[in-house]
């Protein structure tokens, strides 16, 4: 992190203290958002390339060489785009939801770290900032339903607000598997209780396969992606809860549900599969290791998308409560046990 | 001078979310402001330095609590004219109630007892203390029993609950999945070859 003690001194020379840590936070989290945003726009383009090589056609490719620039020409059109408020609606409400589904998905990141130094803030109770940012997400989709003033919203968020509720019982059981494994909250501890002798079998995903397979699949079900999108639900309410969305009011939902995916995608790569560190021993880990893991299960939301079917509610919920509640519970108490026995490779030094 | 700052602008907040929540007529609308209490107290929670209270705060009351709330408000059909029947016909006896209670809660909450000289200042810690950790060894250490008791109370009102829902024997039909998954083809599929009925 020389840049940063580098700007430090720089602008310590001339400016107060105060102002000096502002600016360097606010260009911290620019150095976060504006790549993330990024992403968000060629994750749409993958997405649709992915799903129609695996549908044998090609795909976006007519704005720019091979489709390149196909992302930019649709935030363009979103942006010219007008924003329509339904009569009936609350103007105010319905104006601050996609606000309020974008704010959680950015400000979960500020505790990602990214390398051994490269986090915003690397505080102590991470993990439980991660759960409750989380559990806000909800409130964007439910609050765009209710205000729309209109029923097939209304109920899309109704399913979604179900839905969401009771995955995040079965995400939160399986963090706190992970937390009693890594014994802390700290997520950068976590990625260094993960280190080990066996490089890619040490990290967490070994002793805590159930949790690792569980907490991924409630994040898929928690972003209300495919097969888990009955608030969508094309076929049954037509867009659900964004049914009433047009221009950039939508684009704000959709930036909130790609956000969403990469942070899924980024807190599975952090808990289970050893963050920053390298899978191969003797090349050294980095930044670029956390990357290709994230791409990783990016690209499993997609392969999910173009394969599986959508499930019908009253499956999902039998999944969520029936399935996977009493799945975490027991291997709780399993990991338990691997601590307190401190059951080598994983836990002999714990 | 900062930490002051922030602290009336979240007891601001506070004050006004809190008084939105019981004069405000729509009840969504009203959820919604005791969504922003919580906000503002989870802020001053962290102001005293207790991150795993404000954290825990927002995550269950803001984040499951909340939104099963607004769940059943949204749905139910309130017609707010009839819920302001009567409003003057109560209103004396509203209003001692209200009285003896502002009386009571004063006596109980007010300066003598809770007064910034009774109570000995928030003790400042490092950056590496950690709340939950200390909070984790006085519940499971020092205050064992009454959490195991809590505990055991929430088991039996979760068992009531849901003996209550469960009046009757079921009537309506339902899938039954582990029926669902032992089917296979052989039961529901019967290949037939059909001859052809005239030569071409």
């Amino acid at each position: 992190m020389n840049i940063v003690g580098f700007l430090e001194t720089q602008l310590g020379a001339f400016l107060p203290q105060p102002v000096v840590l502002t600016t360097l936070i606010v260009l911290k989290i620019l150095c976060i958002v504006l790549p993330l945003m990024g992403a968000v726009a060629y994750l749409t383009f993958a997405e649709r390339k992915i799903i129609g090589y695996i549908q044998v056609r090609i795909g976006p490719n007519r704005v720019g060489p091979r489709g390149w620039l196909q992302p930019i020409a649709d935030a363009l059109k979103l942006l010219t785009k007008e924003v329509i408020i339904p009569t009936g609606a609350n103007r105010f409400l319905f104006l601050l939801a996609p606000i309020l589904a974008l704010g959680p998905a950015l400000a979960a990141w500020a505790v990602i770290p990214f390398g051994a130094e490269m986090v915003l803030a690397d505080i102590n109770a991470g993990l439980l900032y991660i759960l409750a940012l989380t559990s806000l997400g909800v409130y964007g989709i439910i609050v765009a339903g209710w205000a729309s003033n209109s029923k097939y919203a209304f109920l899309g968020a109704m399913r979604s607000a179900a839905q969401i509720v009771s995955y995040e019982i079965a995400m939160g059981f399986a963090l706190v598997g992970v937390l009693i494994a890594a014994g802390s909250l700290n997520l950068g501890d976590i990625i260094e209780a993960q280190r080990g002798g066996l490089s890619i079998f040490s990290w967490f995903w070994v002793p805590l396969f159930p949790l690792f397979v569980i907490y991924f699949i409630s994040g898929v079900a928690e972003t209300n992606r495919a097969p888990f999108d009955v608030s969508e639900g094309e076929s049954e309410i037509v867009a659900g809860f964004h049914v009433e969305y047009a221009g950039m009011a939508f684009a704000l939902f959709f930036l909130a549900e790609y956000a969403n995916m990469i942070l899924v995608s980024g807190l599975s790569a952090v808990l289970f599969l050893g963050g920053w560190l390298s899978p191969i021993p003797g090349i050294p880990d980095g930044i670029h290791w956390l990357l290709a893991k994230i791409g990783f299960f990016l690209f499993l939301f997609l392969w999910f998308r173009a394969t599986f079917p959508r499930y019908r509610y009253d499956q999902i919920m039998r999944l969520g409560w029936k399935v996977f509640l009493p799945i975490t519970i027991v291997w709780i108490v399993v990991v338990a046990a691997m601590v307190v026995w401190k059951l080598p490779p994983w836990f002999a030094g714990a | 001078m900062v930490e002051q700052l922030v602290f009336y602008v979240f007891a601001g907040f506070l004050i006004f979310a809190a008084a939105m929540v019981i004069t405000v007529r729509n009840p969504v609308h009203a959820a919604l402001f005791l969504v922003l209490a919580f906000f503002s107290s989870a802020g001053l929670w962290l102001l005293l330095e207790a991150e795993f209270l404000a954290i825990a705060l927002v995550l269950v009351y803001v984040g499951a609590v909340m939104v099963l709330f607004l769940f059943v408000v949204m749905m139910l059909d309130i017609n707010i004219a009839e819920l302001r029947e009567g409003f003057a016909r109560y209103l004396p006896v509203a209003a001692v109630v209200a009285l003896v209670m502002m009386i009571a809660i004063g006596t109980v909450v007010g300066p003598q007892n809770f007064g910034l000289d009774q109570v000995p200042a928030a003790a400042s810690h490092a950056a590496d203390y950690s709340n939950t950790r200390e909070l984790g060894l006085a519940l499971y250490g020092q205050y064992i029993w009454p959490f195991e008791i809590a505990a055991v109370v929430l088991l039996v009102a979760i068992i009531a609950a849901i003996a209550l829902t469960l009046r009757a024997t079921r009537q309506t039909k339902a899938p039954r999945p582990e029926r669902q998954v032992q089917v296979r083809r052989a039961d529901r599929v019967r290949l037939v070859k059909v001859e052809a009925e005239r030569q071409s």
